[in-house]
């Protein structure tokens, strides 16, 4: 089966700066995958690349056969920012039932969303009175209220309690054992092990493309965050690593 | 286009309105309140013999300003903080089309700006006794699609602005000049050839003369409805512009 997302020679400058250097990268269908790397390696950009809203200088990106952006890739992919963005003047209910309509879904898959975020109490109130972390699972919950085939998340776990974000992962390989594809961004390491495979991203280029355990082996130690460091240290012999 | 997309977008946006109490009331309140002073202002001033009062004459006209203005700054404000927070680039990776969004926006606040017509009606009519010898649907009418070509030329502006204080300064650019050049404070055909051409293309022009043509005529005249048409052509111009200027991509 085809992957469902190729990224080739991927290059894309952002105010007059290169933020990505050529990527070339894939995501199987049916797993989820975890785009790591350091804050400003690139990972929001190669994300919005693969929604297609990004612009780009080089390179192409296919999403689910079609290039990334095309309408009707429009019904198929579900993408969370970084940043939450839902209306902070509506509930999370009106939040939910709206991203639901967009996507011709009824008002109890909306409901079923927010339920699934364990937001189901917080469901009448303001989104804008809501915490940090359930602003960002209400954001979640409106990119997942879609049923997309492939879901992008940027940082979804950034700021939840770890009993939620161990919750979160589990519904990440739930949707993943039933066909749905995830790229899931993050700068933290330990979620790097509860992926299926890695990208791992460092000043705009590719550094890794492998799963968790390739890795490891590749590196030669057990601790993901020092397989990184070593990876890092391999594809530039010369510098010996940033000094502030 | 599409119906249901189209309905719910209407839908959320008279319910971020619906949750925000104190801009209703300002909306509502605010027009009547200008209007009084209006009123007040002119109490004493004689009339011609023959002629409208002065007070017939500008609140007819401030009726169809008063959706304009703040339309235009509602809009301004509420796109751009859709690009602010994010929800423009979340939907846009949505089956929404791009004018799901602005016939959307275009719908729900020109239903606002019909609201506040009405209320503002109501009170130049009952308590100011206002006279027109047209119909008050037709003044409310015209001053509902000034509304609409408000939230049209909010949207295509917003376009322009990365922040909110660029936004806020269109409102001067954009209303300002169609206010000093509609009429009112100069006949059009005593102007300049020069500041007649700039009115001529200015679409609340069009919105006054029309306004003063229900404030003359018992029965719609045929350049009422023209105006009418132009004024309703402007707004949908004004949507399909902002819908081109609209990008799905950016850097």
């Amino acid at each position: 089966m085809e992957d469902a997302i190729a990224v080739r020679g991927l290059v894309v400058d952002r105010g007059g700066r290169r933020v990505l250097h050529g990527i070339d990268a894939t995501v199987p269908r049916g797993s989820v995958t975890g785009l790591l790397g350091p804050s400003g390696s690139g990972k929001t950009t190669l994300l919005r690349a693969v929604v297609g809203v990004q612009e780009i200088s080089a390179g192409t990106v296919t999403v689910l056969g079609a290039p990334a952006g095309s309408p009707p890739l429009r019904r198929r992919v579900g993408y969370l920012t970084q940043a939450p963005s839902v209306y902070a003047d509506l509930t999370l209910r009106e939040n939910a039932h709206y991203f639901a309509a967009l996507h011709g879904r009824d008002r109890a898959a909306a409901d079923a969303a927010v339920a699934d975020v364990g937001l189901a109490s917080a469901a009448g109130q303001l989104v804008g009175t809501l915490s940090g972390g359930q602003r960002s699972r209400a954001s979640l919950a409106c990119a997942l209220v879609g049923e997309p085939e492939l879901i992008v998340l940027d940082e979804p776990t950034v700021g939840q309690d770890p009993v939620l974000r161990a919750d979160l992962w589990d519904r990440f390989h739930t949707l993943a054992a039933t066909g749905t594809t995830l790229l899931v961004s993050s700068h933290v390491m330990d979620e790097a092990a509860r992926c299926d495979r890695l990208l791992l991203i460092r000043e705009g280029r590719l550094i890794a493309d492998d799963t968790p355990a390739a890795i490891r082996a590749t590196a030669g130690v057990d601790d993901l965050d020092e397989a990184f460091l070593r990876l890092i240290r391999a594809t530039q012999p010369d510098q010996p690593g940033e000094t502030r | 286009m599409n119906p249901r997309i189209l309905t719910a977008t209407v839908t959320r946006i008279l319910q971020q309105l619906r949750h925000d109490r104190r801009t209703i009331a300002l909306l509502v309140a605010v027009p009547a309140v200008l209007l009084s002073l209006v009123y007040y202002m002119y109490a004493d001033q004689p009339t011609a013999p023959g002629q409208p009062s002065s007070f017939d004459r500008i609140a007819l006209v401030m009726l169809g300003f008063f959706p304009f203005i703040v339309m235009f700054l509602v809009t301004s404000i509420a796109m751009l903080r859709e690009r602010t927070t994010g929800t423009l680039e979340r939907l846009l990776t949505t089956p929404l089309a791009k004018t799901d969004l602005l016939f959307g926006y275009g719908i729900a606040f020109g239903l606002a700006g019909t609201v506040q017509a009405t209320v503002t009606s109501a009170v130049a009519y009952w308590f100011f006794g206002l006279q027109t010898a047209g119909s008050s649907a037709l003044v409310i009418m015209i001053a509902a699609l000034n509304a609409v070509l408000a939230v049209a030329l909010g949207l295509l502006c917003s376009a322009f602005a990365r922040t909110e204080f660029q936004a806020v300064q269109f409102m001067p650019v954009v209303v300002a000049p169609q206010l000093l050049l509609c009429g009112l404070f100069v006949p059009r055909d005593e102007m300049a050839g020069w500041l007649q051409a700039a009115s001529d293309v200015l679409p609340l022009s069009y919105a006054v003369e029309a306004l003063q043509e229900v404030g003359a005529h018992p029965e719609p005249t045929g350049t009422m409805w023209r105006d009418v048409a132009v004024v309703a052509g402007a707004a949908v111009l004004a949507l399909m512009l902002a819908a081109a200027t609209l990008r799905r991509r950016s850097g």
